[in-house]
């Protein structure tokens, strides 16, 4: 019976990885979808990404109140988890603080720096509730976030609250132990029995570790995938200038061919699908993006065509493609491979009227605190748009045929080009 | 004016230092044409070496491009290409910032290769290098201006500091917009917008921006973009205000200046 709590935590344990790992690579499976695409280049620059953006949260320095706030929770969560290294040992051999003998008296200094951050994360974690539901920032009170997205983001605040709390009663509890913080905890448990707090204290170590496990198993479901795909995202980010688009080889040598029939090789090329229809179409990265989008709504809070009213969202666009990917990848878990359910992230789930909003103004990709690019999705379903439904606005078709036929945009006589020089 | 196209410096058996592409904006809108012939003025005081391609030049393909139609990007792209290698062409400079991107970042990788220059910087540099020296009557001097950031320029390439600086050299007083350089808002033209309509919404982009150009009370607004320039000239037409500014391209605020 003495070992009943530890195989009972080993074993939760257990379960808690395996289901997380599971999740993780079923993530993994679905963003393997995409369409391949090699980024090998420049790996120096890229390890270098990962330290500023992803460690650093450069972006998010754009607005410094916020950004001290999100690396308390970010800094603090990561911290404070080093303590979980002591809460599993603890757990799996029964031991009660099996590292303070060792650290003397740094454990005190290190647990009191804990709980400092504990507290700083509590606080942040209450900023950003009332900013959400009380001041209804305008990018959180957006209709993009209706229903479950809403929910998820105050979920992960209250849990994160409830979790730093547990933390400091759990100290606060433990009679063998003084820290700073839960010692201003301690006067409430005053009228407890020394049998009682050791109650409160080893309910507050199962809840806070149970909340943990829960936690991480939650993050797949979640935006908060955030906190680890923002290190990948940050590593394949684009190094190139923002303004390049991505080349379509398969065009570039049709028109070559065309132009220069003595260039088409004697295999002829399957047909390929132009531009991207659904989630399969589509690069991994640009399916990494969606799982990695923690829908902050930097980006549609700069883009121009979402501040003037237009339906467009670069960040509904990445919650749009992972909900899709979603239900593609349970599709698969059914029937093995992808059976056609009948949809595509064009229209289903995209609109047409979205995509032409889009004015290609980088806003959204310069503002993304991880470099996702809603643009690039954007640009792909218009390529699909255009060249497999031949779906554009008769003003664009005009455009189209006076490149064509006057090599401008306009209806002008290519003899006309220069006839600026001649004029008064 | 007499402006020498590569054809006739091919005929002469001579290779200008620079090529300027003007664009089809600079080329066939009204207002455009009027940035170019300051840019061209400019190069002729500034004593440049420099043709264009005249009848030879086609769009770049960009608005196609944006648009979702890559054929027709590509078909242009080829076609272009051919003749700038056809010319040996090394070296451009261009007013505009869509065709700029485009020649610079898009053409390489299908065999266009070029040392592309926006014109913004091209004037920085031949400020710093003394070739435009500015009469001692400026008339711009003290006058207070705003820049306009376009998105091809900015954020798509971060230039922002050479148009600038170029400003600050005329001892112009540059007041910045609420939202500015990486943060610029778009003027609504961008991504084949100019050749559409805007979807439906409460508001047009570019009354957005002409009212964040007006609240700096400025007597000017700079653009660097013929297309950035129409659309916060049309935003201005919307609305009252005692006295607007007037949008000017950065070629043309210079032309005026220069000795």
């Amino acid at each position: 019976m003495a070992f009943i709590a530890e195989i009972l935590f080993t074993v939760l344990t257990g379960i808690a990885l395996f289901l997380f790992t599971k999740n993780l690579l079923k993530i993994r499976r679905n963003i393997l979808i995409g369409k391949e695409l090699s980024i090998k280049d420049n790996p120096t620059l890229r390890w270098k990404n990962v330290f500023i953006l992803a460690f650093g949260q450069k972006k998010m320095f754009r607005n410094l109140l916020v950004a001290l706030l999100h690396l308390v929770v970010y800094v603090g969560f990561v911290i404070i988890n080093i303590e979980l290294l002591e809460i599993i040992v603890d757990g799996i051999t029964g031991s009660h603080r099996i590292f303070a003998p060792f650290l003397g008296s740094y454990y005190t200094l290190l647990i009191n720096t804990f709980e400092a951050l504990a507290l700083l994360v509590l606080v942040a974690c209450i900023v950003f509730l009332v900013r959400r539901n009380i001041i209804k920032l305008k990018r959180f009170a957006s209709n993009d976030l209706n229903g479950w997205p809403r929910s998820d983001a105050n979920y992960i605040l209250i849990v994160e609250i409830i979790l730093m709390g547990l933390f400091l009663l759990m100290n606060a509890a433990d009679n063998t132990v003084d820290f700073v913080i839960s010692g201003y905890i301690k006067p409430f448990l005053s009228t407890f029995s020394t049998s009682q707090l050791s109650i409160v204290e080893h309910t507050a170590w199962w809840l806070h570790i149970i909340g943990i496990f829960a936690f991480m198993n939650y993050l797949p479901y979640s935006k908060h995938l955030h906190i680890l795909l923002a290190f990948p995202n940050a590593y394949y980010a684009p190094l190139e200038s923002k303004g390049k688009m991505h080349n379509m080889v398969s065009i570039q040598n049709e028109v070559l061919y065309a132009m220069q029939p003595e260039m088409i090789p004697t295999e002829a090329a399957a047909p390929e699908k132009f531009g991207a229809r659904d989630v399969m179409d589509l690069s991994w990265k640009n399916l990494m993006d969606a799982y990695s989008c923690s829908e902050c709504g930097r980006c549609s809070a700069a883009c121009p065509a979402n501040l003037t009213g237009k339906l467009l969202s670069p960040r509904k666009i990445m919650m749009a493609t992972r909900d899709r990917l979603e239900t593609v990848g349970k599709n698969i878990d059914v029937n093995k491979t992808y059976v056609d359910d009948g949809k595509a992230l064009l229209h289903d789930y995209i609109t047409v009227e979205e995509l032409r909003a889009c004015t290609t103004c980088n806003a959204c990709v310069e503002e993304c605190p991880i470099s996702i690019s809603p643009l690039d999705i954007i640009i792909e379903l218009r390529r699909s748009l255009i060249m497999e439904e031949s779906n554009a606005p008769a003003e664009w078709n005009g455009m189209f045929s006076n490149i064509e036929n006057n090599f401008a945009p306009w209806k002008f006589s290519p003899d006309d080009r220069d006839a600026w020089t001649t004029k008064a | 004016m007499k402006v020498s196209t590569m054809a006739e410096f091919m005929a002469n058996g001579v290779q200008p230092d620079v090529l300027f592409w003007v664009g089809c904006a600079g080329s066939y809108d009204q207002r455009a044409q009027k940035i170019t012939k300051a840019f061209a003025t400019i190069l002729d005081k500034a004593g440049v070496n420099y043709a264009i391609l005249g009848k030879e030049e086609a769009c770049t393909g960009d608005p196609a491009r944006r648009a979702g139609n890559e054929f027709m990007f590509q078909m242009m792209a080829y076609q272009n290409i051919q003749v700038l290698n056809g010319y040996n062409i090394k070296k451009i400079v261009t007013t505009c910032p869509h065709c700029f991107n485009t020649l610079k970042n898009e053409y390489p990788v299908l065999g266009g290769n070029y040392d592309v220059i926006h014109h913004t910087v091209f004037l920085q540099e031949l400020i710093e290098q003394g070739k435009i020296k500015f009469t001692d009557s400026n008339e711009w001097k003290g006058k207070s201006i705003t820049y306009h950031d376009s998105c091809y320029l900015g954020r798509a390439n971060e230039i922002y500091e050479a148009p600038r600086k170029v400003l600050e050299s005329l001892d112009m007083e540059l007041r910045e917009m609420k939202r500015c350089k990486s943060k610029g808002l778009c003027c609504g033209a961008g991504g084949a917008q100019m050749f559409k309509e805007e979807e439906k919404g409460d508001k047009r982009i570019n009354t957005e921006r002409a009212e964040e150009a007006r609240a700096t009370a400025t007597d000017f607004v700079a653009s660097a973009c013929p297309f950035c320039n129409t659309m916060i000239s049309d935003g201005l037409k919307v609305g009252e205000a005692e006295k607007d500014p007037e949008v000017l391209d950065i070629a043309e605020i210079i032309a005026k200046a220069i000795q």
